[in-house]
C-alpha cells in the first residue's frame, strides 16, 4: 500500500476471538481530562448525564470549568456557542439522539454559520444502546451533522480512538461532533495509533474488496476479513472514523485497488457513511458497493448483540455483502 | 474604549439619524423588515451611543461590552447603529441585502465584523448571551453582556431555558431588553399566543424586571443604570415601543414587520422625519471614508 493518505496502523496482538472490551465513553471522558490538564480554555458542559457520558471524571479535577445546564439541550448547544465566541473552546455532553435531532438547529444556524469551535459530545450512539430502545439508539447522527456546513462528524472506533479523537476536536478551529456508545466495545487501536482527523487508518490489506468502516463495526470488519481470509479473499479493512472531512483519497484508492466497497456503519443507511463514500465512488472512481447498515427503522430494545444481529450489522452480515460485491465485481 | 455618554438631547438626535437609515436602506433594498427596527430605535441609541463600552475599529476589544440581537430580522436598525457609530462606513447600508454587500438579511460574523454571532432563528440569542457572560465572568471580566429580544419571541421555549440557566448562575452583568411592540407577523401578540404577564413571568424566573417607555430616552437611561446596579440577578427591560414608530403610517400596524416601504412610502416617511430619500441618501453616500471620524459619524 503506497497511499499517502492511508497510515497504516495494522493492529498487533489483537486477539479478534477474545478481544479487551471497553467503553468508548470513558475515552470521552478520559480525553477530557487530558485535555483539562494541557489547555486552561477547556469548558465541558452537560444536560444532566454527567456519570452516562462520563464528563465525571472532568468534573473532579476541574470544578471551575464544568457547567451543569439541567435538562435543556437547546440551551446548551448555544450557551456553548456563546463561550466559544468569548474565546473557550466548550465541550458539551447528552446523547445523540438529543445533541444531533433535539439541537439540530442550534448547530446550524448558532453553531456553524458562525463557525464557533463548539465540541459536541455525542453519547448513546448506535443500536448497541441496548435496552433503553429507539427513543435513546441515536442513528441518525452522522446525516444530520455531515450535511450542514463547516461541521466535521468523527465516529471513533474504540476506546483509544474516542480519546484521541476527543483530544483531537478541540486543536481543531471548526465546531465538529463526537459520536460514542454506552456499552464496552473491542479495544482493536492502542494508544500509539495514529489519529489526524480527516485521515482514514488502514486496519488491513488487501485488494479484493475493500471494506470501510466506522465506530463498533470496524471491529465486525475486522472479524469479517478474518473470515475471508480463509476462504482466500483478501479485503482492505479501512477505519474510516472521520466521515466529514471523508478521506477521498484513501476511498478513491480502495475503489481502484479493490473494485469492490463494502461499507459498514451502526447508523441509518440514508445519508451514513454508506452514503458519504458512495457520493466520492461515483464521482471518483464508480465500482460495485454494498451497505451494511440500519435498514431505515427505529431500534428496540434488547441486549447489544442480539440487536447488532437482529438489525443486521454483525460480521456475518459483513461477509454476506461481501459476497454480494464480489459476485457483482465478477458476474457469473 | 471608553463609553461615548451622549447626551439626551444628542441621542434624540442619533436616534432620529438611524429612523432615516433605515427608511433609507430598505427603500434601496426593496426588501427587509420595517416595524422592529424603528421600534427598537431608541434603546438601542441609547446602548450604542451611552450605555456600552465598544470598540468599532477593534471589534475583538478584549475590554468591550458584548451586544448580541436575538432578534436577527431587525438588521436595518442594527446595520443603522454599527454605520453611525463607526463599524462600517455609512455608505456600505445601501447595500443592505445585496450579493456584493456585507449585510446580510440576518447578522452574519463572516460578513459583518462586530456581529459576535449569528442570528436569525428565533429563541437562541439569550442562550448566546448567558454563554458569553459566563466566560467572560470565569475570565474575571467586567465586561457586561446586552441581549435584545422580541415579544412575540418569548413564545419560543428556549428563551425560557436560558431564562432559568441565567438566574441560576446568576448572570448579574447580563441585561436583557425586550422590544415589546406588542405586534407579530401573524397580528397582536395577545391574540396569536398571548405572553401576558410578561413581567411576571420574568420575576417568577428570578429575574430583576425593569419595565419602562422604550422610547422616552430619561426612562430609558434609567433602565440601564439599575440593571448595571443590579446583584446576584441578571435584569430584563421590558421596552414597551409602538411598532414602526416615528413613521405615521407603520406605528401599530403589524403589516409592517416584515415589509419595505415602496420608494413612494419611503419618501413620506423621510418628509415625516425632516428630510428626503435624494438629501438623506447623499448624507450616506458621502461618508463612504471609515476614517472619518471613527466611533462617530459627524452630523450632515
Amino acid at each position: 500500500m503506497s497511499g499517502s493518505s492511508v497510515t497504516a496502523a495494522v493492529p498487533v496482538g489483537i486477539d479478534l476471538a477474545k478481544p479487551e472490551m471497553k467503553r468508548t465513553r470513558e475515552g470521552f471522558g478520559h480525553g477530557l481530562v487530558d485535555l483539562g490538564e494541557r489547555r486552561k480554555d477547556v469548558v465541558v458542559l452537560v444536560g444532566d448525564l454527567t456519570g452516562s457520558t462520563n464528563v465525571n471524571y472532568f468534573q473532579q479535577k476541574f470544578p471551575e470549568r464544568f457547567i451543569e445546564v439541567g435538562i435543556a439541550e437547546q440551551n446548551m448547544m448555544c450557551v456553548a456557542a456563546g463561550l466559544a465566541a468569548v474565546g473557550k473552546v466548550p465541550f458539551l455532553a447528552t446523547y445523540g439522539a438529543f445533541a444531533s435531532c433535539r439541537s439540530a438547529d442550534q448547530i446550524r444556524v448558532t453553531v456553524a454559520y458562525t463557525d464557533l469551535p463548539v465540541k459536541i459530545g455525542g453519547a448513546h450512539g448506535g443500536i448497541s444502546v441496548g435496552p433503553d430502545g429507539a427513543t435513546h439508539q441515536a442513528m441518525e447522527e452522522i446525516s444530520i451533522i455531515r450535511s450542514i456546513p463547516n461541521m466535521k462528524m468523527i465516529v471513533p472506533c474504540d476506546y483509544w480512538e474516542t480519546r484521541k479523537a476527543t483530544v483531537a476536536m478541540a486543536d481543531d478551529p471548526n465546531p465538529n461532533y463526537i459520536r460514542f456508545g454506552r456499552e464496552p466495545v473491542p479495544v482493536v487501536t492502542g494508544p500509539e495509533t495514529p489519529f489526524t482527523i480527516g485521515k482514514a487508518n488502514l486496519l488491513r490489506e488487501g485488494h479484493d474488496l475493500a471494506i470501510i468502516a466506522c465506530g463498533v463495526m470496524v471491529y465486525e470488519a475486522l472479524v469479517a476479513a478474518q473470515e475471508l481470509e480463509a476462504r482466500g479473499i483478501h479485503a482492505r479493512v479501512l477505519n474510516m472514523h472521520t466521515i466529514k472531512p471523508l478521506d477521498k483519497d484513501a476511498i478513491q484508492r480502495a475503489a481502484k485497488d479493490c473494485g469492490a466497497i463494502v461499507t459498514a456503519e451502526e447508523h441509518q443507511i440514508h445519508g451514513g457513511l454508506g452514503g458519504a463514500v458512495a457520493e466520492t465512488v461515483v464521482q471518483l472512481h464508480p465500482v460495485p458497493m454494498e451497505l451494511v447498515a440500519v435498514q431505515d427503522r427505529f431500534g428496540r430494545s434488547g441486549k447489544q448483540d442480539e440487536l447488532m444481529a437482529a438489525f443486521g450489522i454483525k460480521a456475518p452480515d459483513i461477509v454476506r455483502a461481501a459476497d454480494r460485491v464480489l459476485a457483482r465485481k465478477h458476474p457469473r | 474604549m471608553p463609553r461615548l455618554k451622549l447626551s439626551i438631547e444628542e441621542l434624540h438626535e442619533r436616534a432620529l439619524y438611524v429612523r432615516r437609515d433605515i427608511i433609507a436602506l430598505l427603500a434601496r433594498a426593496q426588501s427587509g423588515h420595517s416595524g422592529g427596527p424603528l421600534s427598537s430605535t431608541d434603546f438601542s441609541t441609547a446602548l450604542f451611543f451611552h450605555e456600552m463600552n465598544v470598540n468599532p475599529v477593534r471589534v475583538d476589544d478584549p475590554s468591550r461590552d458584548i451586544w448580541h440581537f436575538s432578534i436577527g430580522h431587525v438588521t436595518p436598525v442594527i446595520y443603522a447603529q454599527m454605520a453611525e457609530r463607526g463599524y462600517f462606513p455609512l455608505v456600505d447600508l445601501l447595500q443592505f441585502r445585496q450579493f456584493s454587500g456585507h449585510l446580510q438579511g440576518h447578522p452574519s460574523k463572516h460578513d459583518t465584523p462586530g456581529i459576535e454571532v449569528s442570528s436569525g432563528s428565533l429563541g437562541q440569542g439569550l442562550s448566546v448571551s448567558c454563554g458569553m457572560a459566563m466566560g467572560s465572568r470565569m475570565d474575571g471580566a467586567s465586561r457586561r453582556v446586552y441581549c435584545v429580544m422580541g415579544d412575540g419571541e418569548q413564545q419560543e421555549g428556549q428563551i425560557w431555558e436560558a431564562a432559568m440557566f441565567a438566574a441560576h448562575y446568576k448572570l448579574e452583568h447580563l441585561c436583557g431588553i425586550i422590544d415589546y411592540n406588542r405586534k407579530q407577523i401573524d397580528g397582536d401578540v395577545q391574540d396569536v399566543m398571548g405572553i401576558a404577564p410578561l413581567g411576571d413571568k420574568w420575576r417568577s424566573f428570578g429575574w430583576h424586571v425593569i419595565d419602562i417607555d422604550g422610547h422616552d430616552m430619561t426612562q430609558i437611561l434609567g433602565a440601564f443604570e439599575e440593571a448595571r446596579n443590579t446583584r446576584g440577578k441578571p435584569s430584563v427591560i421590558l421596552a414597551r415601543t409602538v411598532m414602526g414608530k416615528g413613521v405615521s403610517f407603520m406605528e401599530e400596524d403589524f403589516k409592517w414587520h416584515g415589509v419595505p416601504p415602496s420608494p413612494e412610502q419611503a419618501e413620506q416617511a423621510l418628509r415625516e422625519m425632516g428630510t428626503s430619500l435624494e438629501e438623506w441618501t447623499e448624507r450616506l453616500m458621502g461618508f463612504a471614508n471609515p476614517e472619518v471620524a471613527p466611533g462617530m459619524r459627524p452630523k450632515p
